[in-house]
């Protein structure tokens, strides 16, 4: 019999039931909760006359519609001017008091986006299922986690139940061997990792990332890389557990302590596909040949090197496909045979549960130190994942660097990655955006979303349009 | 839930592959703590010619004479035609909830995106998967006929046209019994509360890390 498979192992562990029609009940270990998809949830507890199976299993915090201007933030809750935006983070609060539930509150220093929050806390830990009403939730997989995004009335169901009805998926890894060359991030892996397979090519699978380039990469990048697994279409991305993880959890504040750590170590260290596991489906990339990345349509798929030019419809003989590649044209207001790099920038948003941690910016300091921003760019905001993101890029001085090149400093939130709060594109701006999703209007009403790394967002931010960011390395 | 067992109604083409959620449901409509209401902004920015807000008075606003759903040869569509992987991107349930409150209560295409998928069910709406060439035939046969109508029938997992052979599908039978009785997960989950206090006590022997940390 073959050997298991690191998701295999996940779900064997946390099966409670197995139904005769092929659905299952797994038990789950953490719920994160944010304010957009857990009120109606929390209703529907009320209704039913149900309490929570397990207060303790839960985390929340409000990201998605909090204000990033620190004038704003002053007053919390109550300073949120956007009337239907302060209710909502006021229902979280008011659910979290009723239910027992422990929250971060607007100001807290435990505040920012859940997926930031979870792992920085250690409350999202190796070996767990970790669920939350947000498809990026597949982020705590680089932990070697089973974490994926549910809907609301799953959140109820986990809330009531502690378990969630699933069907078991199938296997899929992506392996990236070889070496990356300098400037090209974590999410230019993965960016080209979509732009191969597509935004179906994950559908009813869990990945798993493997090969030389993901056991290089830093704990920061692989949750950039499992991020982004729901844009190729998979609820869970996944990484083996190996010494760069461990190392990472460590002295995290919900981290297991004493005695438990050692037990815990022993078992994440079997978290890991057995050599002789077998895939459904297995995708091969080499490191090496990765370029920074650049989206130029309005799907993640929809994604080419800097010094690409812009597809033609006319070479895409699927007539499905090639009208879309029209329609983004349209949308985006390119033109077929452009070059990526000719495309100018209006606004730069460094942030989101994809690029916002201490690294991403580090790395997009990097770039923009003792430079400044293009007087053609009306707006670059830098927003970070979370108040301890925040609170250690500035003993860093890395708000100053921002601040100094022209740059906004913010307070932590999802922000303009989907422009539930002030911050937003206006009608046909083009934006370069570490964030995860460049669907029409995403980040504002007729808005052009343009994915990369923080590194290229910089560049593009300097330059005024995108750039190669490994040539102003060089310089 | 309201139960579904056989839905006679027009189909509505979407004609156009990859449509995610923040088209079906725009986020600005994601602020509120309701799960109703979100019908009238069921696929805002194509509908309407202008930007749209919450608490706004729809009826007013320009409409997108072009998008399928302001013909009006499809009022009153409970049948939504679509491309390959329908409802992907972000997780909200507001997506199923816009569309069901629009009135659909079936959506018929290759295929779904995961999350989307599973959310339809929790709310009454089948999303049925065919073969390509059987949605193509169907986009061909919605736009030929004016008022063109199919009937699914659940229980017999069967949509009979009106104009060739009836077309069977295959769907998950604990989703189909669920549909059919509208029944609440949570209650059929609950039914089951000893395993999973059995399955916790074992887990919490094996990891008492993951019990008690936050409080």
């Amino acid at each position: 019999m073959a050997g298991k498979t690191l998701y295999d192992k996940l779900w064997d562990a946390h099966l409670v039931k197995q139904r005769d029609d092929g659905t299952a009940l797994i038990y789950i270990d953490r719920q994160l909760l944010h304010e957009v998809t857990s009120p109606q949830a929390f209703e529907g507890l009320r209704l039913a006359n149900r309490q929570p199976w397990r207060v303790d299993a839960n985390l929340a915090t409000p990201d998605h519609n909090v204000p990033t201007t620190s004038a704003e933030r002053l007053a919390g809750v109550d300073g949120i001017e956007d009337e239907t935006s302060r209710i909502q983070v006021k229902t979280l609060d008011e659910n979290c008091d009723e239910f027992g539930i422990v929250e971060h509150g607007i100001n807290d220093p435990g505040q920012g986006i859940v997926h930031v929050v979870g792992p920085e806390q250690g409350a999202t830990l190796p070996g767990m299922t970790v669920v939350c009403g947000d498809s990026h939730t597949s982020t705590h997989g680089a932990l070697g986690a089973l974490a994926h995004g549910i809907g609301t009335s799953e959140v109820e169901h986990v809330l009531a139940t502690q378990c969630l009805i699933q069907r078991k998926m199938k296997n899929m890894l992506v392996r990236v061997d070889g070496t990356l060359g300098a400037g090209v991030t974590p999410k230019d892996v993965v960016l080209a990792i979509i732009g191969k397979i597509g935004t179906a090519g994950g559908n009813g699978c869990a990945i798993e990332f493997g090969g030389q380039v993901f056991r290089d990469m830093s704990m920061e990048g692989r949750l950039t890389v499992c991020n982004m697994s729901i844009e190729a279409g998979a609820r869970a991305g996944m990484v083996a557990v190996d010494d760069t993880t461990i190392e990472y959890v460590k002295g995290r504040e919900y981290a297991p302590k004493g005695d438990d750590w050692g037990k815990a170590v022993a078992y994440w260290n079997t978290l890991h596909s057995d050599a002789d596991a077998e895939f459904d489906i297995v995708v091969e990339l080499d490191g090496t040949d990765i370029k920074p990345q650049v989206s130029w349509g309005t799907s993640p798929e929809m994604v080419l090197p800097v010094d690409a030019t812009v597809p033609n419809p006319a070479d895409e003989s699927d007539p499905v496909k090639s009208n879309g590649i029209s329609r983004a044209l349209e949308y985006m207001g390119l033109e077929a045979g452009q070059d990526i790099s000719s495309i100018p920038v209006d606004r730069v948003f460094i942030g989101s549960c994809t690029n916002s941690r201490l690294e991403d910016l580090r790395e997009a300091a990097a770039v923009a130190k003792g430079r400044k921003v293009a007087d053609s760019v009306k707006q670059v905001l830098i927003v970070p994942g979370s108040q301890a993101v925040k609170a250690k890029a500035e003993a860093e001085g890395l708000d100053k660097v921002f601040t100094d090149a022209g740059m906004e400093w913010r307070e932590p939130g999802c922000s303009m990655c989907l422009a539930m709060n002030a911050d937003k594109l206006g009608n046909g701006e083009h934006c370069a955006s570490t964030s995860n999703r460049n669907f029409e209007g995403r980040q504002g009403f007729g808005g052009r979303t343009h994915l990369v790394s923080p590194a290229m967002a910089a560049a593009a931010a300097i330059a005024g349009h995108f750039t190669d960011v490994r040539q102003m390395m060089e310089a | 839930m309201e139960k579904f067992t056989v839905l006679q109604g027009i189909a509505a083409p979407m004609d156009r592959a990859n449509v995610d959620t923040d088209m079906i449901i725009p986020k600005q409509f994601l602020k509120s703590i309701k799960r109703t209401g979100f019908g009238v902004n069921l696929f805002d920015e194509l509908r309407y010619l202008d930007e749209g807000y919450p608490g706004q008075d729809c009826s007013v606003r320009p409409i997108n004479e072009d998008f399928a759903l302001n013909k009006p040869r499809y009022n009153g569509a409970s049948i939504l035609l679509a491309r390959e992987n329908f409802g992907c991107g972000s997780s909200r349930e507001h997506a199923p909830w816009a569309l069901v409150d629009y009135g659909f209560r079936a959506i018929l295409a290759p295929s779904y995106a995961d999350i989307f998928f599973n959310n339809s069910f929790k709310n009454g709406l089948l999303p049925i998967v065919l073969e390509e060439n059987i949605v193509d035939d169907l986009f061909k046969s919605t736009e030929a006929n004016d008022g063109y109508q199919l009937t699914i029938d659940l229980d017999a997992q069967l949509i009979k046209r009106p104009d060739g052979d009836d077309i069977p599908f295959d769907v998950d039978p604990f989703r189909k019994h669920c549909l059919l009785n509208g029944l609440d997960d949570i209650g059929l989950t609950l039914q089951d509360a000893d395993a999973i206090r059995e399955f916790e006590g074992g887990w919490k022997q094996q990891c008492p890390w993951l019990f008690g940390a936050i409080k």
